[in-house]
């Protein structure tokens, strides 16, 4: 693996850590939870796809790239579908 | 690798932290979602420990399908609000679980301090049976659960079948025979009907995909049947499927074929193969295949049962 | 190039369970729902990572797993909650 991929791979994965840290802060210390479902899916996506994005030039063959893939739209669909059904839940001001 | 043990005492701590938080919490729901994550970390301490066939299956029953049925059945029995006062038990009844709990705790962890220098283990027994009439299969978990141990797997099934019986004698009387409750109350929601037209399909190739792969990697029959019951239960949750009624033909035979297929097959060893439960050489893994498949339908069937509750009674019956 | 990927994985694991104190304070059920997903979310991510670093076979699995079982459980979660509202209607 060339040196250029090294380094892309590297600078993804630690974006995408630090949006799993910027996603904790934003649920532990933001005011509201509205807002806090915000940070919550933001982890959700940036953070697990640019740690995919990094690990796809590792991938050893096309079907384990494609397995990442899936795993990372899965994760977009579930984290979307579930970031209306818990607002909704919000909204109807369950306690 | 000094950050490993760091890692490791903070899992540990984790572990232990949200356990009590589980046991303290006031609130059912608050308690469920606590063993839920409680469930998830236990499955990254079987990663560390390299057992990934272990980690899938408690992430996939013990937390989510346990955790479900947990949370359905405080839902049923409106128990979700505090007790009422006169239900509480009372302090001696409270001290005396405290001081039994903590006995069997004690017993237990003398009992694994205080084991001989090497432990006597069946593991080498084991691995031995495993890769000789081993069957075939390059997964030593699956080859010891169908091979060495073939019957104990098989009363597993069947007491998950005993268990349904049990959770639907629950029902009333005139009830029986009709269908569960629907897992949802009101009318379907259009995000949750999306969610669950587009996860259940690729679930079921993914369940599918992992119990094929047992055979010779991390996986097998109850990891994917367990994904598969808990795709089934996405789509009578979203209201997309309703419950079945329990008498009907094709959910008993479902649910049953699993340990019927297992105990024909190891009756025929008995004839074919010379004794109870051995497989002929050279096709054992075929056969293998085979009875997992069946036991994956069970399984698939069987535990979306056990969520769905006992047969309720319904107005147009 | 491993090691990095294993702290990764590890900062990952910790950083999300430093979430899991919002299941302590989280003032509704729903904040509790919300620590334990991005708890789910963070495991899967750690173990795509964990899964390239080491060479244990099977461990994207175990992430392709989790990725149906997150969703699976909060749609119990929340059917509970419409339940216990006097859910009507949409």
């Amino acid at each position: 693996m060339t040196t250029l991929l090294e380094l892309f791979s590297v600078a993804a994965i630690s974006v995408g850590a630090f949006f799993f840290f910027a996603g904790t802060v934003g649920l532990l210390r933001f005011p509201d939870s509205l807002t806090r479902l915000h940070a919550l899916t933001k982890a959700d996506n940036l953070g697990l796809g640019l740690v995919v994005l990094g690990l796809l030039p590792r991938a050893e063959n096309t079907f384990s790239a494609l397995k990442l893939i899936v795993i990372w739209a899965l994760v977009l669909l579930s984290g979307a579908s579930t970031a209306q059904l818990i607002g909704r839940a919000l909204r109807r001001g369950r306690k | 690798m000094s950050v490993l043990p760091v890692l490791d005492v903070v899992l540990a701590s984790l572990v232990i932290g949200v356990a009590l938080f589980t046991i303290a919490a006031r609130d059912l729901f608050a308690s469920v979602v606590g063993y839920v994550a409680y469930g998830l970390l236990l499955a990254f301490v079987w990663i560390r420990l390299y057992a990934p066939d272990v980690a899938l299956t408690e992430a996939a029953v013990g937390s989510g399908v346990t955790g479900v049925l947990l949370i359905t059945a405080g839902k049923r029995l409106g128990a979700l609000k505090n007790a009422a006062p006169e239900m509480r038990p009372g302090l001696s009844l409270k001290i005396l679980t405290g001081v039994l709990a903590a006995l069997v705790a004690g017993a237990l962890g003398a009992a694994i301090l205080m084991l001989p220098d090497p432990p006597p283990s069946l593991a080498p027994e084991a691995a031995a049976a495993a890769s000789g009439a081993g069957a075939g299969l390059e997964n030593p978990i699956t080859a010891v659960l169908m091979s060495y141990r073939s019957f104990d797997t098989m009363l597993e099934k069947i007491v998950l079948i005993l268990a349904v019986v049990g959770v639907w004698s629950v029902g009333a009387n005139k009830a029986w025979g009709s269908a569960p409750a629907p897992l949802r109350q009101s009318r379907p929601y259009a995000p949750m009907v999306l969610l669950a037209q587009t996860l259940a399909p690729v679930g079921v190739l993914i369940g599918i995909h992992i119990f094929w792969t047992g055979a010779d990697a991390p996986g097998g029959a109850f990891q994917g049947g367990a994904l598969l019951a808990a795709m089934w239960m996405v789509t009578m949750m979203a209201r997309l499927a309703e419950p079945p009624r329990i008498d009907a033909q094709w959910l008993r035979m479902a649910m049953v074929a699993g340990p019927a297929v297992f105990l024909v097959t190891g009756l025929a060893g008995g004839v074919l193969a010379g004794s109870f439960f051995a497989y002929p050489p050279g096709i054992a893994k075929p056969i293998i295949l085979a009875i997992e498949a069946f036991m994956v339908l069970s399984i698939a069937t069987a535990l979306p049962m056990l969520v769905a509750g006992p047969p309720s009674e319904r107005p147009d019956q | 190039m491993n090691e990095l990927l294993l702290a990764a994985a590890g900062l990952i694991v910790l950083t999300v369970a430093i979430g899991l104190a919002r299941i302590l304070r989280g003032p509704t059920d729903v904040e509790r729902l919300m620590a334990v997903q991005l708890l789910g979310t963070g495991g899967i991510a750690a173990l795509l990572l964990i899964a390239y670093a080491t060479n244990v076979p099977g461990v994207e699995d175990v992430a392709l797993g989790l990725a149906l079982l997150a969703p699976f459980a909060t749609i119990a979660f929340i059917n509970l909650l419409d339940a216990d509202q006097g859910d009507a209607g949409v």
